[in-house]
This record gives structure tokens, C-alpha cells and sequence, in this order.
């Protein structure tokens, strides 16, 4: 019986529903005679900003400590120990955001859309470690970075790659750069947060499609040290470009090579060099033409690039709302399918017309294909220089660090006998 | 060894000036960036929430950081309240299967003859906005979600924001981090 009568109350009141849009005031404030206060909501505040530049002066400090270490005292284990605390600090405590990783798209987003300012601790996040590699090669990565520390806690069975495929892997991380752009430019996301496979570890939560990416990282990281940081990491892109030029550099001997290959195989990332064989005589028009070939072909690279970036645009613009909202809504008007998804109700609710956000969804992909010939051209360059580079002969008398590879872990100074004499060469002396 | 010194001033110069751009550049940035807002927290625009429901289930933290949120001079504090019972329900009491919460969140207390207040348990609450729904449709809308800062971990994208169907997610300044619905609008967010 009651239930028959709420029916009849809901009934009445689903007619009267439909009229006002916010349904604000449809029942009056009631008037309270028991001298009943009316309670306000409470609105708890967000962490202090202060946080976010401690944050930064403990970056700062870290990357100072980490560039002494491997550069002046030439601790592994002091790097080690600090990398954990990196790791407990950033990863663990901190709960990962904002990263100089992540802080990339941010400074891009700052830069392409008007209405979002950079806050300035993220542009310290994303400056400093990139002005340390500049002075003192990719400490970041080497200690601070957590991301780094948790592959790196891993490593314990490195395997060598074939230098062909680490050099064809190398690549992947001016892709993942790239899209990176493309992708924050356009407005469709942080993808490179989004899929962050560790950061599900650090905040001990997260979407189990994330943690399995994330486990599946790890475990292959026992055996290919560090793969996030060589073959994926965007930011490292930019670390590698600083480090080239770094103005000092962790060196794998204290003072000279004495080419006795004991630190061949010291390095899990594959940025030791060896010596260059004696050179075999190549006929100088052989090389010229090998090389007025690739100069002839760079172009041609970079225009294959930028054509396939434009035509890749339209497919990845589909990881945009407004385009994937656009689609479903087309479908449906179109009568090619009966299934709705939320994104198409919530575009029915909000009541505007579909010609409206069919025109956004072109400009969209109008976006897309644009950023993707840049994108592409970009990429062309990178491949092309690439190629350039490595028919290019370069002596080398010495084992060397590869300045733009090497995470500045220190790991390969124990292997050097000549690191060995300089720690106790001291003491022998006191004897 | 002449070659080499000329290459490491050659690259000194074009390091100085990398760096002196980059400065700059930064710079420029953090002047605007003092002038405006300060730090960017997530928010989420009620008024444009569709209550789909996705907001208890993508957020990074397990229950969400999103909470229902109640103004409470909205209310028209009804003792048939469509926020707390299911349409259809058997009767009008405290029971679990009639109410549209599902974890029991909102509690009802009798103020007077015929009021009734409706509180939020907030360790409770899921976000799943099933009451804003109710609320929406036959009532004031009082009820609505919010993103709770002190639970929020502020991810640099919000897992929500990237799915969110209405686009209600938006950056606000930390100094003003709610959107509130109704008359307390003194408290209420960054958008105007």
C-alpha cells in the first residue's frame, strides 16, 4: 500500500521534474522553529605550495650530492644509497607528481595553450635536472629520478643487446617524445603520464592494467637493465642532448685508459665504447659518395616523414574526446549502431547540436595532421642524423663513456685497475 | 690538443647561450605565472557533471578522492528525500534496500516535524554521484560531487579528467579549490 503511494509521489513529481534545469529551489528553504543552524559543507585545502619548492630544493640538493659523487668521489656505493633515498623520497613518500618527467608536458602545455600558466616549481622541475646534464652529464637519472631507481633496485642479471637492435631502440624514445608533443599540443592528454608504469607502485594503487604493464617492466628488467629509461623515456631524449655537451663528465678511468678491457662488460646499459680497430683503408670516393648519398637522402627522409605524420594525424586524433565523442554521436545519428556510451549521453544532456561538435572534431584532426607532418619531419631528422652518425668514421683509442647513454650510475669505476691504485694509492703511501 | 680547446670554447659559447635562453625563457614564464594564479589543483564544475558514474571508478585512489559534498542551504530537507531513497523503495526508513547509496554513506537525522537533515559519512562515500542523480532529478540538486583536497593527490593529469564524458574537470587555483553549488558562493571555486 505505501509503496503503491510512493509510486503515485514519484510519478507526480518526475512531470514537475522536467521543467526547472538545475532543480535549485524546487522545495523551499524550510523554516526551522527548533533553532536549527544550518550547517556549512567544510572545504579542506590543498597541500601548501611551500611543499612543492621543498620538494625542488631537495632536488636541487640531490643532484648537487649525486654530481660530487660520481664525478669527485667516484662512489658507487654512495650513489646507491642515494638513489634509494631518491626512490623513498620522490617515489614512495612523494607519490610521484609532479615529475621532471611528467613536467615536460606541462611547460608544453604552457607553451600551447594560453590559458594554462606553467606554475614556476614545474618549470624547476623540468629545468633542473636538464641544466645539470649540461654541466655534469644525466645525474638525474643516475641517483634522483625514481622512476630510474626502482629499474635499477632490479637489475641484477643484465644481459647484453646486439649493439644493432640497442641502436634501433634508441629510437623509440624520439617516438614516444614526438607523440608526446602531439598529443599535449592538440589538448587529448599527458599520455606520458597516463602510461606511467611505475607510478602505480609508488602510490600502491592504481588500474590493474597499469600495475601489469608495470610488473611486466620490472620483471624484464632483471635481465635488460633499465628498460624504460633506454628505449621508452622521452625525457632522456632531452637529458641526452645536455649530456652530449656536458661540461664535465664521469670518465670510466681516474686518469688514463690503459686498454685492458676489464670494464668491457661493466656497463648493463651498453655505454661503454671500445676502441675503434685499426681503421681499414677505405678509397676516399667510397666514402664521399656514401656520404653525399645520405645528404642527398635526408630530405627525402624528412619529407617521407612528414607525409606518413600527416596521414598517421586523423587515426591517433581518434585519443581526443571531442573526436571520439564526434564519432559515437555520428554513428548514432546515422543509425549504425544502437549502443550509446557516456560520453555520447553526456553530449545529448549538455543539448548542444551535433554540427557544432562535428566542426570541433575537424578542427581536431585538422590539428593532428598538422602536428603530425611536424612531428614526422622531426622524426625524419632524427633517423637521418642517425644514420649520418653511424657512417660516420670516429678514432677512438680509448673505452669510453657514451655521453649520451650513460645514466651516471658508477658502476663501471671498480671495474678500472687504475681506479683501484688511485684509492689505494694513498694508503700505501702512509705505509 | 689546439682542435680540442677550440671545440670546448666553441661549446662553452653555445652552452652559455642555451642556458641564458633557457633562463630567460624561464623567466618570462614565472613572471606571468607570479601575476596569476598560483599552484593548479583538479576541480570538477558540478554544473557540468553528468554523473556517470566514472568518477568512483578511475581515480588513482581506491575509494576516490571525488566525494559527494552537500549544500546544505540548498536543501529543501525533505523527509522524501531522492538523493537517500531509490525510487520504488518499499518504505521510507533507514534500511539498506532502500536506499540509493550503496555503502550507507548518507545518514538522515530528524530535525523537526517534517525535516530531516542528510550528512555525508565521507570515509563512506565512493563517488559514484548515485544520490546526485536522485537528487538532480526530483530535488534541489544539493547534493553534488566534489574533488576532496585533502585526499586528492593531485596527479599531474587527473586520471578522472582524462575520461570524464562532460569535460567537467578543470584546473583551479589551490587558493580557491571548490566549486560549490548555491548560495555559499563565497566559498566556492575558481571558475566565474
Amino acid at each position: 500500500m505505501k509503496g503503491l503511494l510512493i509510486a503515485v509521489v514519484f510519478l507526480t513529481l518526475s512531470g514537475v521534474a522536467t521543467a526547472p534545469a538545475a532543480g535549485a529551489g524546487r522545495y523551499p528553504e524550510p523554516d526551522f522553529e527548533s533553532g536549527y543552524v544550518i550547517p556549512t559543507a567544510t572545504t579542506p585545502a590543498p597541500n601548501a605550495p611551500s611543499w612543492e619548492y621543498l620538494h625542488l630544493v631537495v632536488l636541487a640538493a640531490v643532484l648537487a650530492v649525486t654530481a660530487l659523487l660520481v664525478l669527485k668521489v667516484r662512489y658507487r656505493a654512495g650513489v646507491y644509497i642515494l638513489m634509494i633515498v631518491s626512490l623513498a623520497y620522490f617515489g614512495f613518500w612523494r607519490q610521484g607528481c609532479i615529475c621532471p618527467v611528467g613536467s615536460q608536458q606541462n611547460v608544453i602545455l604552457g607553451i600551447s595553450d594560453s590559458s594554462y600558466t606553467v606554475p614556476i616549481f614545474v618549470i624547476g622541475f623540468f629545468f633542473l635536472p636538464l641544466v645539470t646534464a649540461v654541466f655534469f652529464g644525466r645525474v638525474f637519472c643516475g641517483a634522483v629520478c625514481p622512476l630510474g631507481a626502482v629499474q635499477d633496485v632490479v637489475a641484477l642479471r643484465p644481459v647484453r643487446i646486439p649493439e644493432w637492435l640497442e641502436h634501433a631502440l634508441r629510437m623509440v624514445p624520439y617516438v614516444i617524445l614526438s607523440l608526446m608533443v602531439l598529443f599535449v599540443a592538440t589538448g587529448a592528454g599527458f599520455i606520458v603520464c597516463r602510461y606511467d608504469p611505475f607510478i602505480a607502485f609508488f602510490r600502491l594503487s592504481g588500474s590493474a592494467f597499469m600495475v601489469t604493464v608495470g610488473a611486466v617492466f620490472l620483471i624484464a628488467g632483471i635481465f635488460v637493465a633499465r628498460p624504460y629509461c633506454r628505449f621508452l623515456c622521452p625525457y632522456a631524449v632531452l637529458l641526452s642532448w645536455g649530456s652530449r655537451l656536458s661540461w664535465l663528465h664521469a670518465t670510466i678511468t681516474p686518469d688514463e685508459c690503459v686498454k685492458c678491457r676489464l670494464c668491457e662488460n661493466a656497463c648493463p646499459f651498453g655505454a661503454i665504447q671500445k676502441p675503434t680497430p685499426e681503421r681499414i683503408a677505405e678509397p676516399r670516393e667510397r666514402g664521399v659518395k656514401r656520404l653525399a648519398l645520405l645528404s642527398l637522402l635526408l630530405p627525402l627522409i624528412v619529407a617521407a616523414g612528414m607525409v606518413a605524420g600527416w596521414y598517421a594525424g586523423t587515426p591517433l586524433s581518434r585519443a581526443h574526446k571531442t573526436v571520439y565523442t564526434a564519432e559515437q554521436v555520428y554513428m548514432e545519428e546515422a543509425g549504425l549502431t544502437d549502443q550509446t556510451t557516456l560520453e555520447s549521453e553526456a553530449f545529448a544532456a549538455a543539448g548542444r547540436p551535433a554540427a557544432d561538435l562535428y566542426e570541433d572534431a575537424e578542427q581536431v584532426r585538422g590539428r593532428f595532421r598538422r602536428g603530425g607532418a611536424l612531428a614526422g619531419a622531426f622524426l625524419g631528422v632524427v633517423f637521418g642524423m642517425k644514420m649520418l652518425s653511424l657512417s660516420i668514421y670516429r678514432q677512438r683509442d680509448d673505452y669510453e663513456i657514451n655521453k649520451a647513454w650513460c645514466l651516471s650510475c658508477a658502476r663501471c669505476f671498480n671495474y678500472c685497475p687504475r681506479e683501484q691504485a688511485r684509492r689505494s694509492g694513498p694508503r700505501e703511501q702512509d705505509e | 690538443m689546439k682542435n680540442d680547446d677550440k671545440k670546448t670554447k666553441a661549446r662553452r659559447r653555445f652552452l652559455a647561450g642555451g642556458l641564458g635562453a633557457a633562463a630567460l625563457g624561464a623567466l618570462a614564464q614565472g613572471s606571468t605565472a607570479g601575476r596569476r594564479a598560483d599552484r593548479p589543483v583538479w576541480q570538477l564544475d558540478p554544473y557540468l557533471c553528468s554523473q556517470c558514474g566514472r568518477c568512483a571508478t578511475e581515480c588513482v585512489l581506491k575509494p576516490s578522492a571525488v566525494k559527494c559534498v552537500h549544500a546544505y542551504a540548498m536543501c529543501g530537507y525533505c523527509e522524501l528525500c531522492f538523493g537517500y531513497f531509490l525510487p520504488g523503495a518499499r518504505s521510507l526508513d533507514e534500511s539498506a534496500e532502500n536506499q540509493t547509496c550503496p555503502t550507507g554513506a548518507i545518514r538522515r537525522r530528524f530535525i523537526e516535524e517534517p525535516y530531516f537533515e542528510y550528512v555525508i559519512d565521507e570515509p563512506l562515500c565512493i563517488g559514484c554521484a548515485k544520490c546526485v542523480t536522485g537528487c538532480n532529478t526530483f530535488g534541489n540538486g544539493s547534493l553534488f560531487l566534489q574533488v576532496r583536497h585533502d585526499r586528492c593527490l593531485n596527479c599531474n593529469e587527473c586520471a578522472i579528467a582524462a575520461v570524464c564524458p562532460a569535460d567537467a574537470f578543470v584546473r583551479v587555483s589551490a587558493s580557491r579549490p571548490y566549486i560549490f553549488k548555491g548560495e555559499n558562493d563565497s566559498t566556492s571555486g575558481g571558475l566565474s
